[in-house]
């Protein structure tokens, strides 16, 4: 059994304009102690797949179908009593800004306490001594000392840290991280990753890496899910993707990814703005910005199906395969000519 | 935190300076005439005006006036003497002030349970019954005149249901002799009505005011994180909204104790309640300065001990406050 099961998931806003379909029959597995990398632009829906899941959504706009079995239980139809016990303690999040994510008011001791009450039954002083060990693990400086500062004595970097101490001090068997460098700057945001998979090591936990770097991904994740406007558009293996991509928009993330050992000029970019969710493009919802459209994606939405003869890559795209292959392996020459 | 003390207790001498140094010189400069009000208006002896000039010392230059003034207030903590009574102002702010405490710490406390709780629900529901219903309330309460609303309490409930007194008031702990009304029942029942006329205006105003900020700190990230780690809805209303939320109450209420001093003439005029701000008016309709300044210095005092106590209070619940 996966871990997380997430099976043709929807999630619709209301909003004064109109409904917002903003995570739209998505399904992908999480297995135990792995990293699934989900990419794609902003306003894809990455994050609020998972908030999906964590069930952080406002009850009073969000419109939820579809399923996500954790350990064989649907964390949608769960009661919000059994789905508090899991949050923070089995399953965990941490979020995109560390400037306003930890409660101005609090210490960060007090925090942290707080998150290992709520789930185990312990006194103060073991829950301190826990808490102190994390901070510890998350290479907090002086952690005694610096238990009962308040965040903002702390930078960024610091923040995430204690972010992700706050998230692992249950032990969870899933994190979900919700772009956890992008608000960081190039030094740190490397250290963190780089503790990230350390501590996954030691806990054992999997992770969710939302990301729109596909550097993060190389670097983190064993599989991948690109999503585009609400769905998923491709799936596979970390090095199938990076190797073999089958579809135009991943083609158009990889294009415009920073090298450091290729002298490009400019950096490809995919040309466009991502569609609006209220009324989203007929077709494939990538053919207005597609270079290889044609007049099939206009009017028949392509299925994510299997690539022929690969079973765990998986693709969203009217193009014959070889043209596919064809252009996968211009864009990959590409990157290896300019290197050379 | 100790510099943090004392650069706001300077600041607050600083401001006692300022404000009776203001309010001797518009009082001095104001075209009046002390002596004559003393002696007794247009056929006041000269021998008596004489006296009544050197006592007050409006013979000398103003500076060494205040100065004088400043003397008997600060070492002898005496405001001086009525001019029509000659009773000592000490003594009738002493009378009058009670009788304002009262209003103002009892309205305080009405507007306060009135502002958190609608105000707290009303974001909880925004659109619903309620909220709707608090949202003219509001409406009412910042657009009516307390005058206006008092004089239609005082009819309604005072006179034509009979359910309160309609105007007077009664001291709680040391009632003159001979009026029959005193103690804690008598006191409380005749504050019902101006304590409700008093606290609509705030009410109003602090509904709105948190209503707001508890739907703005609702979105904040921090409450995500909070929901994140599985705290149930109270923890997280209690100890992530609501501490974050009222920080800004907390300093509009010091400010607002103070404006409401100002606002209690317009309740004690209708309920004709003997307090500060009725006796400022009546004293101002006769020219008796020394009163009106006693109540200006006592205001001031006051509002300033206010402002400090908040400002100390802040720090101690604002983390960010405090070693900034």
């Amino acid at each position: 059994m996966s871990l997380l099961e997430v099976n043709n998931l929807h999630t619709h806003f209301r909003t004064d304009d109109g409904i917002v379909k903003a995570v739209d029959g998505v399904s992908f597995t999480v297995e135990k102690g792995k990293t699934l990398g989900i990419v794609g632009e902003s306003g894809s829906g990455k994050s609020v797949t998972c908030l999906t899941i964590m069930g952080l959504n406002s009850k009073r706009t969000a419109i939820t179908s579809g399923e996500a079995l954790f350990k064989g239980e649907d964390l949608l139809k769960m009661g919000s009593r059994r789905l508090r016990e899991i949050r923070g303690n089995d399953m965990a999040m941490i979020f995109q800004d560390p400037m306003t994510s930890l409660n101005p008011v609090h210490t960060i001791g007090r925090q942290l306490i707080e998150a290992i009450l709520l789930h185990r039954d312990v006194t103060k002083k073991v829950a301190k001594a826990r808490a102190v060990e994390l901070l510890e693990a998350v290479g907090i400086p002086r952690a005694r000392r610096r238990f009962d500062d308040y965040p903002h004595q702390f930078s960024g970097g610091m923040r995430q840290r204690v972010m992700i101490a706050m998230a692992l001090v249950n032990d969870p068997d899933l994190l979900i991280a919700d772009e956890p460098t992008t608000a960081l700057d190039v030094t740190t945001q490397a250290q963190i990753l780089k503790l990230m998979k350390t501590l996954q090591q030691e806990f054992g936990s999997a992770i969710i890496m939302i990301t729109h770097d596909l550097g993060v991904v190389a670097e983190t994740a064993d599989d991948v899910v690109v999503m585009y406007a609400a769905k998923v558009v491709e799936k596979a293996p970390v090095a199938e993707i990076f190797n073999r991509p089958r579809m135009p928009y991943t083609w158009g993330l990889l294009g415009s990814l920073p090298r450091l050992d290729a002298d490009v000029e400019r950096l490809v970019q995919i040309p466009g703005q991502p569609p609006s969710l209220l009324t989203p493009p007929r077709g494939c919802r990538f053919h207005p910005r597609c270079p290889y459209v044609m007049s099939v994606c206009r009017s028949e939405e392509p299925q994510l199906v299997n690539v022929p003869g690969i079973d765990d890559h998986l693709q969203a795209c009217h193009l014959d395969e070889d043209t596919k292959r064809r252009e996968a392996e211009k864009l990959l020459e590409g990157t290896l000519a300019e290197a050379s | 935190m100790l510099r943090f003390l004392i650069r706001r207790l300077l600041w607050a001498v600083f401001l006692f300076i300022a404000v009776t140094l203001v309010t001797y010189v518009i009082f001095f400069l104001a075209p009046s005439n002390p002596e004559r009000i003393i002696c007794g208006g247009e056929r006041a002896r000269t021998e008596c005006l004489e006296q009544a000039r050197k006592e007050l010392a409006l013979d000398r230059p103003i500076v060494i006036q205040y100065e004088k003034f400043l003397e008997r207030l600060v070492i002898h903590r005496d405001l001086g003497k009525s001019y029509i009574t000659q009773q000592s102002v000490n003594s009738i702010i002493k009378d009058a002030a009670p009788v304002t405490a009262s209003l103002v710490f009892g309205g305080a406390i009405l507007w306060m349970m009135i502002g958190l709780s609608v105000g707290i629900l009303s974001a909880l529901r925004p659109r619903s019954l309620l909220d709707r219903a608090a949202m003219v309330f509001v409406l009412i309460g910042v657009s009516a005149h307390p005058v206006w609303i008092g004089l239609i309490f005082s009819y309604f409930f005072g006179a034509k249901l009979g359910w309160t007194p309609i105007t007077g008031y009664c001291d709680a702990f040391n009632p003159p002799q001979g009026l029959g009304c005193g103690g804690i029942v008598d006191w409380a029942w005749h504050m019902v009505l101006p304590w409700a006329t008093f606290a609509i205006l705030f009410a109003a105003l602090y509904v709105r005011m948190v209503r707001a900020n508890v739907m703005e700190t609702m979105n904040e990230d921090f409450v995500r994180t909070a929901r994140a780690k599985g705290a149930p809805e109270t923890t997280v209303m209690r100890s992530h909204i609501l501490r974050n939320a009222l920080l800004p109450v907390v300093t509009m209420l010091g400010m607002d104790i103070g404006i409401a001093l100002g606002g209690a003439i317009f309740t004690e005029a209708v309920y004709t309640l003997p307090g500060l701000g009725r006796t400022a008016v009546v004293a101002i309709d006769q020219y008796d300065l020394p009163i009106v300044q006693g109540v200006v210095v006592f205001g001031t005092l006051t509002i300033i001990t206010f402002n400090l106590l908040v400002d100390i209070l802040y720090a101690f619940i604002d983390p960010r406050i405090r070693l900034s």
